[in-house]
């Protein structure tokens, strides 16, 4: 994008871009801090931000800290994955009732919530390009998770620091905001509060902008926004090996640091919960006592459950073994066979959320060495 | 005009425990009509007067094998029910009362009762599944109610109940609530902790104490290695995995590796 398309939006203006939305019948969702942590929710203007606030995070460790800065986006990877809303935990399919000898089925109306994300992170547009490519595309699209998307509005934020655990660098993946979005926002500390050098990706996103902007951004600022950005790339926490991912482990399915991570994995699944591009669900079948009423619903699933694999006459990945490497696998390796990129964002939640923190990058770091 | 279908019969039956899974049947005071009106209740001292003889469609288990005579009844309960269920801590894993287990029950015959000898007790409290062959088992200390209803409901429309044996962690990610182990240190037996409560305790900002027993693959000493990390002493440790579910075999293995004689730290 050209300098002169980039723009200056002040605080007011950003709060005004929260009420824009709000009164156009978004549902806005941003950054707050909420037990403990930086988590997505309903905001209404720019108050309800984490001005001042940052994080820490490292392997199976994440703490709240002051910035010492009043900026508004001082942190990084939030706790929780905006699939939350899109593609939420639970969501019902259908529900049967029964009248007499007739039975009835329900299908469940497509939601008609319209979602506004303010404060969306590089890593995590390309998490919701690539559930765009496993839950729109294909024979069986998701017909929630499309209605949802199709009316998404993204307000990205570009990383001014990059976290404990993140490594979107070494991913191709960020910290700048490339595309997938409506419009981009780059934070600059100043004496009298931030301001944000901003620029539209949809016409959408340009004509909000010309609503709350103060003027055209100077060359410096823009120089500025850039600079950065290119900081933050150079200071990730974390990176993953620069290797043919997709062929190492492909190679090695019996490497014995399988057994080795498989001693220290929990199989508690939280690293599936957490990444953003984790897709996978179950059915859960419920019906009341008297046998009138039945509802069938779609919750998370994890591949570290047993029932995740479970067919006839048992799991087919027993071992904690053969499902760790099944996860990271799938997210390095067959990801790319079956959508044609990575599974893996480089946003360092399955790091800093793993209570053990067992380490994507460091996992095949030790494959890599041989 | 065909005849009205027989209603299922259901008993629930009392071994050594609290009662409190019992009272989360009768907990559920919304749903307790329905289940009246589908079951034939046949057997409930917590909640009716009437003992019915005979044969049980559903019997539901509360309690643990403490006493030779208890050990005896089960076996006669097994011969007269389609489908036994075990509910809570105590009938599948034998309860807080299984501390006995890792001590001489004599020693607290002792301590408790002024006259000892009166005491007729088993060395050990055990599990019913240890007696006979059990159908399905319900885990909590106590059990859901929520959990508790969903298996009548499946009993009662032949389907398996929605009952996961996986982590509480995925519970508590489901809900979207803070970890406390990551967020705040506080060591947390969820991973390990078959889910079912709804992750009560990291709701309120605390571990879990791991009253649904252990889940399906549990890693207990590499959770146990973790805590240790965040500062829990070989006792704590120890307490931590002999508690409600001590005698179930992976916390029971847990507990023993921090015992005075074997504790590694
Ligand atoms: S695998 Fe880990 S680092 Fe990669 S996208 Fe998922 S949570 Fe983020
Ligand atoms: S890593 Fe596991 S939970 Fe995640 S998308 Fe792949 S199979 Fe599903
Ligand atoms: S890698 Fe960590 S978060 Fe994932 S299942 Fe294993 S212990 Fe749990
Ligand atoms: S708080 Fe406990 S149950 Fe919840 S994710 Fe953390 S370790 Fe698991």
């Amino acid at each position: 994008m050209e300098p002169e398309d980039r723009v200056i939006v002040a605080i007011a203006g950003l709060n005004a871009l929260i009420g824009a939305l709000d009164r156009d019948g978004y549902r806005v969702l941003g950054p707050t801090v909420r037990d403990g942590v930086i988590a997505c929710g309903d905001i209404s203007g720019v108050d309800e931000l984490p001005a001042g606030w940052s994080d820490e995070q490292d392997g199976g460790r994440y703490r709240l800290t002051r910035s010492g800065a009043e900026t508004i986006f001082g942190f990084t990877s939030g706790a929780q994955a905006w699939k939350r809303f899109l593609h939420p935990p639970r969501q019902r399919l259908w529900r049967a009732t029964r009248d007499g000898d007739r039975v009835r089925v329900h299908a469940e109306p497509a939601p008609d919530e319209r979602f506004a994300f303010i404060g969306v992170r590089a890593c995590d547009l390309h998490a919701i390009a690539i559930q765009d490519r496993v839950l729109t595309e294909g024979a069986y699209p998701d017909p929630f998770y499309t209605a949802r998307r199709k009316e998404l509005f993204i307000v990205a934020v570009n990383c001014a620091r990059a976290g404990g655990t993140c490594f979107c660098t070494s991913m191709g993946t960020g910290p700048a905001a490339t595309s997938g979005f409506d419009i981009a926002l780059t934070e600059l500390p100043g004496e009298g509060g931030s301001s944000f050098v901003a620029q539209a990706g949809s016409p959408r996103g340009a004509a909000l902008l010309r609503d709350v902007a103060d003027r055209p951004a100077t060359a410096e600022e823009c120089a500025a926004a850039e600079a950065i950005v290119a900081r933050t790339a150079a200071s990730m926490g974390r990176a993953m090996p620069d290797h043919d991912l997709r062929a190492l482990l492909l190679d090695n399915p019996d490497h014995p640091r399988w057994d080795d991570v498989a001693d220290r994995c929990l199989t508690c699944g939280n690293c599936t919960m957490v990444c953003p591009t984790c897709f996978c669900t179950t059915t859960e079948d419920s019906a009341d006592l008297s046998g009138t009423e039945s509802t069938r619903t779609q919750r998370w699933e994890s591949c570290f459950t047993m029932d995740f694999s479970y067919i006839h006459g048992g799991s087919v990945r027993a071992s904690s073994r053969a499902r760790y490497r099944q996860w990271m696998t799938h997210k390095l390796a067959t990801w790319i066979d079956q959508f044609g990129t990575s599974g893996c964002v480089g946003c360092g939640r399955c790091i800093t959320w793993c209570p053990v923190g067992i380490d994507i990058t460091e996992e095949v770091a030790a494959i890599a060495q041989g | 005009m065909t005849p009205t279908p027989r209603k299922p019969r259901l008993a629930v039956w009392k071994f050594a425990s609290c009662d409190g899974c019992q009272l989360s049947l009768l907990d559920c005071e919304d749903e307790l009509l329905d289940i009246a009106a589908a079951i034939d209740i046949a057997y409930f001292p917590e909640a009716a007067r009437g003992v019915i003889r005979g044969r049980y469609d559903l019997s539901l288990v509360e309690g643990s094998v403490t006493t030779a005579h208890d050990a005896e009844r089960i076996r006669d309960i097994r011969a007269r029910s389609r489908v036994l269920v075990t509910i809570g801590a105590c009938a599948t894993a034998g309860g807080i009362q299984a501390l006995r287990n890792f001590a001489d029950v004599r020693d607290y015959a002792a301590a408790v009762y002024p006259d000892p000898a009166h005491i007729d007790t088993l060395a050990t409290s055990t599990p019913i599944a240890d007696h006979v062959p059990v159908d399905f088992e319900l885990r909590g200390c106590p059990v859901s109610k929520r959990q508790l209803v969903e298996t009548i409901a499946a009993h009662l429309a032949g389907r398996r109940p929605v009952v996961p044996a996986h982590s509480v962690c995925i519970e508590c990610k489901l809900r979207g609530l803070t970890c406390v182990m990551v967020a705040r240190g506080t060591p947390c037996l969820g991973p390990v902790t078959q889910a079912g409560c709804g992750a009560i305790c990291p709701a309120h900002d605390r571990g879990c104490y791991g009253c649904f027993g252990p889940m399906e693959t549990p890693n207990a000493a590499a959770l146990a290695e973790r805590a240790r990390e965040l500062g829990l002493g070989q006792d704590e440790l120890r307490r931590a995995f002999r508690s409600f579910n001590a005698a179930a075999p992976a916390f029971r293995e847990e507990s023993e590796r921090h015992d005075d004689q074997n504790d590694q730290g």
